[in-house]
């Protein structure tokens, strides 16, 4: 047990399990309403532009986060809007979005003379990029999100399960929908430095696949996925430590290796 | 008895849209209503009235706008031109609705119990937990329909017709009033339809008014009292009885 003494006595290490962990319940609870509603793809089309507008901040000399974070929101509405229009093909616009935003992210940096830039850390994350500030920032998110869960999990159940409802009986749906919108766009913009562009759709995705798995409650399928989550970050961490392996790609096998395994004893089981 | 589409549209008459029940007081009345998507008006300067107690079969070919209609009623969608009222008791969101079963996820992870109990969300206001009263509601909505046993089962294990009575359910909770289904027998097979239009007739006998989007033409869908046929844009509302024997 040396090694986890050792491995949390780093402070970016500190850091980086408290905003991991931080995220993961973020992640979770939204993926869970994405995820069921057929969503999924929105959070990797956002990662992606987060993607372009931390590499125009930092060509541009500005604070990435707080470039990234109106860019992202900004394109979620932009999804949304498309996502509820019939003559659009929102998974063609997402893909557009995606496939735009890394060009123009990786054309930005390679045409900037004198700015070094390590690409691999925007595209796969990095522990070492995560400072006290996120951490406060993911602290904040978290609050608004599991508040957020208390206060409407029925309503957002409601949503998730059946739009068409929700809108007969009164419920704001489009209100959710800007809500969602913006902490998703959050979690994508936080959650890459430490996951990376490419990875982190997958904290937003997997939690939910996996207490699928096992769960055929709603609210137990949304309190899985937090555990679920919370634990495959932290593992994914500690594992990353000990074999020195990028943490983005880690906790996506984690989690990866977690759903292969309870899928299986599913269908084993025959639940 | 297999019906095709009408071939002319009769014109609304005030009888033909309140007599079955005279007694009765109306509950849903729509005006010189024009109902469009962007430039394509899909229903035009249509007059009915669904009283108290009515049981309504709206039907017409695909695309004629039946769901438009319904969305109308639900206030889902703005009207072009006229206007949609109620009776002194109802609101909007206290109406049940049974969608589509195409727009419900069979996979859903869910318990019968959660779908049933969102139904009452429309009552709850600004509140955050379901009270013990609409705990209670859900609870008589599945006894009503005999499906009290299903309670903790999962939604995506139930058979096509149990589905369908658990999302009637859902709508009985939301409403005391009036129920409006968007072609509810789809994807059923003869016996659970049969099973599924003899627990609306119940709930019609007990009071309830209700209104029906359905596909099918044959004689047996047009349980109701009452058909709203819509052709061309074109809505008529007349008593079941002559519909019917326009086509004999």
């Amino acid at each position: 047990m040396n090694w986890l003494f050792e491995m949390l006595s780093y402070s970016f290490m500190q850091r980086a399990l408290i905003a991991g962990i931080l995220i993961s319940i973020c992640a979770a609870l939204t993926g869970v309403s994405l995820v069921l509603r057929k969503n999924s793809m929105i959070g990797d089309g956002l990662s992606h532009t987060a993607f372009g507008a931390f590499a125009i901040a930092t060509v541009l000399n500005f604070t990435p986060i707080w470039f990234a974070i109106p860019v992202v929101i900004i394109a979620s509405f932009f999804v949304l809007k498309l996502s509820g229009n019939k003559k659009i093909n929102g998974d063609a616009a997402i893909a557009l979005l995606s496939a735009s935003s890394l060009a123009i992210g990786t054309m930005a940096i390679s045409l900037t003379k004198g700015v070094n830039i390590d690409l691999n850390s925007y595209l796969f994350g990095s522990v070492l990029s995560i400072g006290w500030s996120d951490v406060w920032l993911s602290l904040g998110l978290t609050a608004v999100v599991v508040l957020l869960y208390v206060f409407a999990h029925n309503r957002i159940f409601a949503i998730t399960f059946d739009e068409d409802f929700a809108k007969a009986i009164g419920i704001k749906t489009n209100v959710y929908d800007v809500i969602f919108a913006i902490i998703c766009s959050l979690v994508v913009v936080i959650g890459m430095r430490l996951l990376g562009a490419l990875l982190i759709s997958s904290l937003i995705i997997f939690p939910t696949l996996i207490a699928m798995q096992f769960s055929k409650s709603f609210g137990r399928v949304v309190v899985y996925a937090v555990l679920i989550s919370m634990i495959n970050f932290a593992l994914g961490l500690a594992v990353s430590y000990l074999i020195t392996s990028p943490t983005g790609a880690t906790v996506v096998i984690v989690n990866l290796i977690a759903l292969v395994i309870v899928y299986a004893l599913r269908k084993i089981i025959g639940k | 008895m297999p019906l095709t589409s009408p071939k002319a549209i009769p014109k609304a008459t005030s009888e033909a849209a309140s007599a079955p029940r005279p007694t009765m007081s109306p509950l849903i009345t729509a005006k010189n209503l024009s109902l469009s998507y962007g430039q394509s008006k899909v229903i035009d300067s249509a007059d009915f009235v669904v009283n108290e107690q009515d049981f309504v079969c709206v039907v017409g070919a695909n695309g004629s706008g039946k769901s438009t209609l319904i969305k109308a009623i639900l206030g889902l969608l703005k009207p072009r031109t006229g206007k949609i009222s109620f009776g002194s008791n109802i609101k909007r969101n206290s109406i049940g609705f049974l969608p589509q079963d195409t727009k419900v996820d069979s996979n859903f992870p869910a318990t019968v119990f959660e779908i049933v109990l969102s139904g009452t969300l429309g009552y709850l206001g600004i509140k955050a937990f379901y009270r013990k009263k609409d705990k209670a509601k859900a609870e008589e909505a599945l006894k009503n329909l005999n499906i009290s046993k299903l309670k903790n089962t999962s939604f995506s294990n139930l058979s096509g017709g149990q589905k369908q009575k658990v999302l009637l359910a859902r709508a009985l909770a939301a409403t005391s009033k009036i129920l409006i289904l968007d072609e509810p027998s789809n994807n059923l097979d003869y016996k659970s339809r049969q099973e599924f239009y003899k627990a609306l007739k119940n709930l019609n006998q007990s009071g309830l008014t209700i209104v029906m989007i359905t596909h099918d033409l044959d004689a047996e869908d047009l349980i109701g009292n009452k058909i709203i046929s819509i052709k061309e844009s074109k809505v008529a509302c007349e008593i079941t009885t002559e519909y019917l024997r326009r086509y004999k």
